[in-house]
C-alpha cells in the first residue's frame, strides 16, 4: 500500500518498512523545541523522570522568543530558569537575546532543521518546517519533556489531504493568501489530525518564505503537519542557509499510489488577496468583499510573516508613502539576520520614514504578550496567524489576518485595503 | 473511575487563548493558572466552578496554541471531565499526558444543557444526564491511551515501562 510523504518520513523515524494511517508508532526525533512559555513547564516535568538527563544536547532547541526581551518579572524568571537549564545541560541550540529570533524562522535559518527530519516542538506552529520537506508538529510541554529526555515521541500515523497547486500567483499574492484561502475552504478543523500535503506545478512559483507561511498555518486548519516536496528551491535554501554546520538532509517522496482522504486543486492564478475576519481564521473574504473597515493598528511580523520577503513587500508598498495619521504600525523582523538584511536593503529606513516602528525580534503582539496590545473595540490588521477572541488584547478587540501587502496598504489608508488601490492613485 | 458535577456549556472551536489568555502564561503553577481559567469566554466561570464540575462543548475543543497551561488550568479549576463533539489534536494529547479526563460524544453534546447534573463512567464510556434522565455512549480511548491514563500520564508510563 502506498504511503504519503509524511508517512514515509514517520516510517523511517520509527524504523519500520511500512506504516498505515491510524497506526500508533514510536518515532525517533531529530529535534525537540521549546520556548520561554512552554519550555519552563517542560523543564519542571523533567524532574519527574526516573532516569535523569537529556537524550542529546545537539538535538534540543530552547528559544526565548515569546515574552523576550523579558516583558515583566515573571517572564524574566521563566527565561532565567530555561537559561540555567540550557547551560547546566550544555544545550547547543540555546539562543539568547541578541542572537535569537522567532523560533520557526530561526531554526530553518540556522540549519537546525532540515529536509527529512522528524521534529516536535512545544509550540503549535512547529509545523512550519514542513516547508523544508520535514515532518514537524506541535505538541505540549509534557511531550516535549519526554522528547528531551528520551529522544522519542508517540504518534498516531495521520492520513492526508492532497492540495494540488497549479498556475502562477498574481501580483501581491503570497503564501498567506494561499493558506487563508485553504483554511476558508476547509475550515479550522478541516484537516484535524491529518496532514496537508502540497503538490503541483504551482509550487515552483512559491519562494521558501511563501512555503514557510503556508506550512506554518496548517495548524489553523487543525492539521498535524503541512508538507512540501523537496525541489530546487528547497535545496538552494538548505545550501545557502546552513553553511558549515550543514546537517545532512534526506529527500522523501510520496508513493505514486499513496492514498489521500481528499484532493483539492487550487489554481493560484485565480486567487485574490485574502483577509480572515474575526474571530476565526476560516472567516475569510477576498479583498473585494471586505467593505469599509477602519483600523487602529497594523502588525507586520511573527513566525508566519516576519521573513525578509514580507519586509520587502511591506517596504515596496510603504516606500514614499506615509502611515495614516492616528494609526500605529508595528513591524517586527523575525530574526536578527532578517533585521540586518532589511537594514542593508533599506527597508527599515523606509518603514521609519513612513511612520512605522520597528522592533527587535519577538512574538510579542501576536499572542497578546506585549508590544502592541489592543484596547477595547480596537481593530488591527495583522500578518500573524490567529484572530481568536482576546488574542491580541481586550476581549472586544478585533484582529483581521492578512498578508504583508494588504497590511502595508492598510497602514497607508487606515482601512483594510488592497495595494492595488494605491497603484491606481 | 467516575466523575459527577454541574455542566458548563460552550460552543464550537473553544480555543486555548480563551481558555487561558497569553497575558497569564508567565504563570506556571496550576493553581495560579486556574484563577484565570476560561477568562475570555466566560468571566464568571471561576466564581461558579466547583470541584467535580464538567465542561461540555462542541467541535474542535482546545484548538490553537499548544499551551499545556490550558488543560492544566481546567484540571486545577476542579473540572473532572471535558465532553466535546471533537477535540483539537494537541489539546487531546496534552489532556491525556497530564491526566485530564476527556471524552467525545456528539450526541451527548447536542442534548446536555448548561446546569444539568451529569455523571460519567470512564470504564464503560457511559454519560448519564441525571437532570434529564438520559444516557449517551462516549467514544472509548484506544488501549494505548488507556494505559497512559491508568499509569497517571505519559511520564509515569515511561518511568514504569523502563
Amino acid at each position: 500500500m502506498g504511503m504519503t510523504m509524511t508517512q514515509k518520513i514517520l516510517a523511517a523515524a520509527a524504523g519500520l518498512e511500512e506504516i498505515f494511517a491510524g497506526q500508533l508508532i514510536m518515532a525517533n526525533l531529530d529535534m525537540v523545541l521549546a520556548n520561554d512559555i512552554t519550555g519552563p513547564v517542560s523543564i519542571k516535568e523533567m524532574d519527574k523522570f526516573a532516569k535523569k538527563g537529556i537524550f542529546d544536547k545537539d538535538k534540543i532547541a530552547l528559544i526565548p522568543d515569546h515574552f523576550s526581551p523579558n516583558k515583566d518579572i515573571k517572564s524574566a524568571q521563566n527565561c532565567k530558569y530555561m537559561r540555567e537549564f540550557a547551560y547546566a545541560n550544555d544545550i547547543t541550540h540555546f539562543y539568547e537575546v541578541g542572537e535569537m529570533g522567532i523560533e520557526h524562522a530561526l531554526l530553518p535559518e540556522k540549519g537546525i532543521v532540515t529536509a527529512g527530519d522528524t521534529v516536535i516542538g512545544a509550540d503549535s506552529h512547529t509545523c512550519t518546517y514542513g516547508a523544508l520537506g520535514a515532518f514537524s508538529t506541535g505538541v505540549g510541554s509534557t511531550d516535549a519533556a519526554v522528547g528531551m529526555a528520551t529522544g522519542q515521541a508517540w504518534f498516531k500515523v495521520p492520513s492526508a489531504i492532497k492540495f494540488v497547486l497549479t498556475g502562477k500567483p498574481a501580483k501581491w499574492i503570497t503564501g498567506k493568501d494561499i493558506i487563508l484561502h485553504i483554511i476558508g475552504m476547509i475550515g479550522v478543523d478541516g484537516a484535524r489530525y491529518r496532514s496537508l500535503e502540497f503538490v503541483g506545478d504551482g509550487i515552483a512559483h512559491l519562494s521558501m518564505d511563501d512555503r514557510f507561511t503556508i506550512s506554518n498555518m496548517a495548524i489553523e486548519a487543525g492539521g498535524k503537519n503541512g508538507i512540501f516536496p523537496v525541489d530546487d528551491v528547497t535545496i538552494e535554501y538548505l545550501k545557502s542557509h546552513q553553511g558549515n554546520n550543514a546537517k545532512p538532509y534526506k529527500v522523501y517522496q510520496a508513493d505514486e499510489d499513496a492514498i489521500y482522504d481528499e484532493t483539492y486543486t487550487i489554481d493560484l492564478s485565480e486567487l485574490k488577496p485574502t483577509v480572515a475576519f474575526p474571530h476565526l481564521p476560516e472567516n475569510t473574504r477576498t479583498i473585494d468583499e471586505v467593505g469599509d473597515i477602519a483600523i487602529d493598528q497594523v502588525v507586520i511580523g511573527s513566525c508566519t510573516n516576519g521573513h525578509l520577503e514580507d519586509m520587502e513587500i511591506a517596504a515596496k508598498v510603504l516606500a514614499g508613502r506615509k502611515v495614516k495619521k492616528g494609526l500605529r504600525v508595528i513591524i517586527i523582523p523575525a530574526t536578527q539576520q532578517i533585521y540586518m538584511d532589511a537594514i542593508e536593503a533599506g527597508y527599515i529606513k523606509t518603514f521609519i520614514e513612513a511612520g512605522a516602528i520597528v522592533s527587535t525580534p519577538t512574538c510579542g503582539p501576536c499572542l497578546g504578550g506585549y508590544m502592541g496590545i489592543l484596547a477595547e473595540n480596537e481593530r488591527c490588521v495583522s500578518t500573524t496567524n490567529r484572530n481568536f477572541v482576546g488574542r491580541m488584547g481586550h476581549v472586544t478587540s478585533e484582529i483581521y489576518l492578512a498578508g504583508p501587502a494588504v497590511a502595508a496598504a492598510s497602514a497607508v489608508t487606515g482601512k483594510i485595503s488592497c495595494p492595488c488601490e494605491l497603484e491606481e492613485k | 473511575m467516575k466523575a459527577k458535577g454541574n455542566v458548563f456549556k460552550y460552543g464550537d472551536n473553544v480555543d486555548t487563548d480563551v481558555i487561558i489568555p497569553a497575558r497569564h502564561l508567565a504563570i506556571t503553577d496550576p493553581k495560579g493558572l486556574a484563577q484565570y481559567c476560561m477568562e475570555d469566554i466566560d468571566a464568571d466561570f471561576v466564581k461558579k466552578v466547583k470541584p467535580g464540575d464538567i465542561i461540555v462543548a462542541g467541535k474542535n475543543f482546545g484548538c490553537g496554541s499548544s499551551r499545556e497551561h490550558a488543560p492544566i488550568a481546567i484540571k486545577a479549576s476542579g473540572i473532572s471531565c471535558v465532553i466535546a463533539e471533537t477535540f483539537a489534536r494537541i489539546f487531546y494529547r496534552n489532556a491525556i499526558n497530564i491526566g485530564l479526563p476527556i471524552i467525545e460524544s456528539a450526541q451527548a453534546v447536542r442534548a446536555i444543557e448548561a446546569g444539568d447534573v451529569v455523571e460519567i463512567d470512564f470504564n464503560s464510556g457511559m454519560i448519564y444526564d441525571i437532570t434529564k434522565g438520559t444516557t449517551y455512549k462516549g467514544q472509548a480511548f484506544p488501549p494505548f491511551m488507556q494505559e497512559l491514563i491508568a499509569a497517571g500520564g505519559l511520564i509515569n508510563y515511561i518511568n514504569k515501562s523502563n
